[in-house]
């Protein structure tokens, strides 16, 4: 048995200082994902009056299974990571908040950021590193089905599918991921594709090929979700033909992408088509003094080293502001 | 074989030292034990050799009836955790607290010894009004790396009310209970067995669910 002790957890905690909302900070950085937590580093280091609000660490990097792309590390685990990201900002001694969800932010001189908890916090500056949540299908049956079948996180519901019939919708990285873990284990796995062809990494693809027991639907969409107790079947529609089928299945994980976690920035900032708050080459919102990374913003591919990489930009664009007034 | 490896080893006493008064582990089996049991009382016995500030005691699920029914203990493997004073405080893990699950045990361990932050005040009057008996059943499996937060917020509700007690089950042990239940996806937690709530659960939604019991 493995022990995937998070030391970071319990050793680094008291170097946090409680987030104070009688100071106006220089800058408050929303977000405990590779941007926000790199944000930080950048802007403790600069020496900046700091403050971080994160809703839930590592983000969608937690719930990860694997990285191989993360430079200095050949293979490590979501968790793993996002807890050394922990460790390397706790050292600092920074002001934090964790579990607090951002309700609305203010623009001005001094910005506010309100919580749902009712607390409100100032800065001169701000850095929104928010990410993305799972986008979610939109049919019949997702919502009703949600946790009795309908599911996301494949390595911790694998387990439920031990010789079973499940679906993978969408064929980039996380699909593929999925159906590769529920192979393992299940009796069959059906991938629902949009497009004519998989999105995912080369190398991750030739891993799913190795398994005799996938199936890989391409042009074809999931239309709706049915079972009256826990899922039963899923009904896909070819996209060229038309035409509609039952597939039988015990569950269905949806990995078609992401929506990112802006609400609250809806009519303060400019947001793109797809929700994603626009920023330029310096990281700069719509709104002056107000700086946005990672998954949130428009920024072209989501991942973990760009994120990160963003989240640094940003922090030293914020410094700028609040050092030279640029 | 050892379950730790000296890495984890010196690991877990550096975090353990942060513990203040005494912790009691009381561990259920039986004479010949089930494989999964073999597994725990490995896992109890090391990590009490750690630190003098673990007490452990180890008991027979069925000659010593009247102490499992004193921890209202179902089932085997269990760990029932009290503080110093060893009066039930309604925290139990069915099964190994292995993989990501060591994290809420020890998080469990050092706020039993004493060491804690307080709640918000909003949230601490909300768990001195219940008032109902609650029992919360949280299913996990170890490979879940979200699960421990919806332990941490169960077992802390039980630590904060004397009417709440709170169960982490691995969910690969207890295959019946998970068809019960229709566990699908972790972590589940099961409230007073009629209501159930899928992922990690902010303690206010929990409560809003107790509230309408």
């Amino acid at each position: 048995m493995d022990f995937k002790l998070q030391t970071g957890i319990f050793t680094e905690e008291q170097n946090f200082k409680p987030l104070k909302t009688d100071i106006v900070y220089d800058v408050l950085i929303l977000g405990g994902g590779p941007a926000g937590f790199t944000a930080a580093v950048y802007c403790m280091r600069k020496g900046v009056s700091t403050g971080l609000i994160v809703k839930e660490i590592g983000g969608q990097v937690a719930e990860t299974a694997g990285i191989e792309n993360y430079m200095g590390y050949r293979y490590i685990n979501g968790m793993d990571l996002a807890m050394k990201f922990k460790e390397q900002v706790a050292q600092f001694g920074i002001d934090y908040d964790e579990k607090g969800t951002v309700k609305a932010i203010e623009t001005g001189d001094v910005k506010k950021v309100r919580l749902t908890d009712g607390r409100v916090f100032s800065a001169r500056a701000l850095i929104i590193a928010t990410g993305a949540a799972w986008r979610k299908l939109g049919v019949p049956g997702e919502d009703e089905l949600r946790g009795k079948g309908v599911a996301n996180c494949s390595t911790c519901d694998a387990p439920f599918y031990v010789n079973k019939k499940v679906v993978v919708v969408g064929g980039g990285n996380s699909g593929i991921e999925a159906a590769i873990d529920l192979a393992k284990v299940g009796e069959k796995v059906t991938m629902v594709q949009f497009l004519d062809r998989l999105t995912g990494d080369k190398s991750l693809e030739d891993k799913l090929h190795e398994f005799k027991n996938v199936q890989v639907r391409y042009e074809h969409e999931v239309t709706g979700i049915n079972g009256s107790q826990s899922v039963e079947s899923v009904t896909v529609k070819n996209r060229k033909t038309g035409k509609t089928e039952d597939v039988s299945a015990q569950g269905i994980f949806v990995e078609i992408g992401l929506v990112p976690n802006s609400e609250f920035a809806k009519g303060v900032l400019k947001l793109n088509q797809a929700g994603e708050i626009m920023v330029d080459c310096a990281s700069r919102t719509s709104a002056p003094g107000i700086f946005a990374a990672g998954d949130v913003t428009d920024v072209p591919f989501k991942q973990i080293i760009i994120a990160a990489g963003e989240g640094a930009k940003a922090a030293l664009s914020a410094c700028n502001y609040i050092l030279m007034g640029e | 074989m050892a379950l730790f490896d000296e890495k984890i080893r010196q690991q877990l006493r550096d975090i353990l030292k942060n513990m203040k008064d005494a912790v009691n582990l009381s561990f259920f089996t039986q004479e010949f034990e089930c494989w999964p049991c073999t597994d725990v009382h490995e896992f109890v016995k090391e990590l009490a050799s750690l630190t003098d500030t673990i007490k452990l005691s180890v008991f027979d699920f069925q000659k010593d009836k009247a102490r499992a029914d004193k921890f209202r203990v179902d089932k085997i493997p269990a760990i029932v955790l009290n503080g110093k004073d060893n009066a039930y405080a309604g925290i139990k893990y069915y099964g190994l607290p292995g993989g990501y699950e060591i994290n809420s045990f020890i998080q469990d361990m050092i706020e039993l010894s004493g060491r804690k932050e307080p709640l918000p005040a909003a949230i601490a009057s909300r768990i001195a009004a219940i008032s109902k008996k609650v029992h919360l059943q949280v299913y996990v499996t170890l490979t879940c790396p979200f699960c421990p937060g919806a332990v941490a917020v169960a077992h802390r509700l039980a630590q904060e009310s004397a009417m709440v007690e709170a169960d982490m089950i691995d969910v690969s042990l207890f295959p019946y209970l998970g068809q019960r239940y229709q566990v699908t996806s972790v972590p589940m937690t099961i409230i007073n067995e009629t209501h159930s709530l899928v992922g990690v659960q902010p303690m206010e939604n929990i409560l809003d669910v107790i509230k309408k019991l």
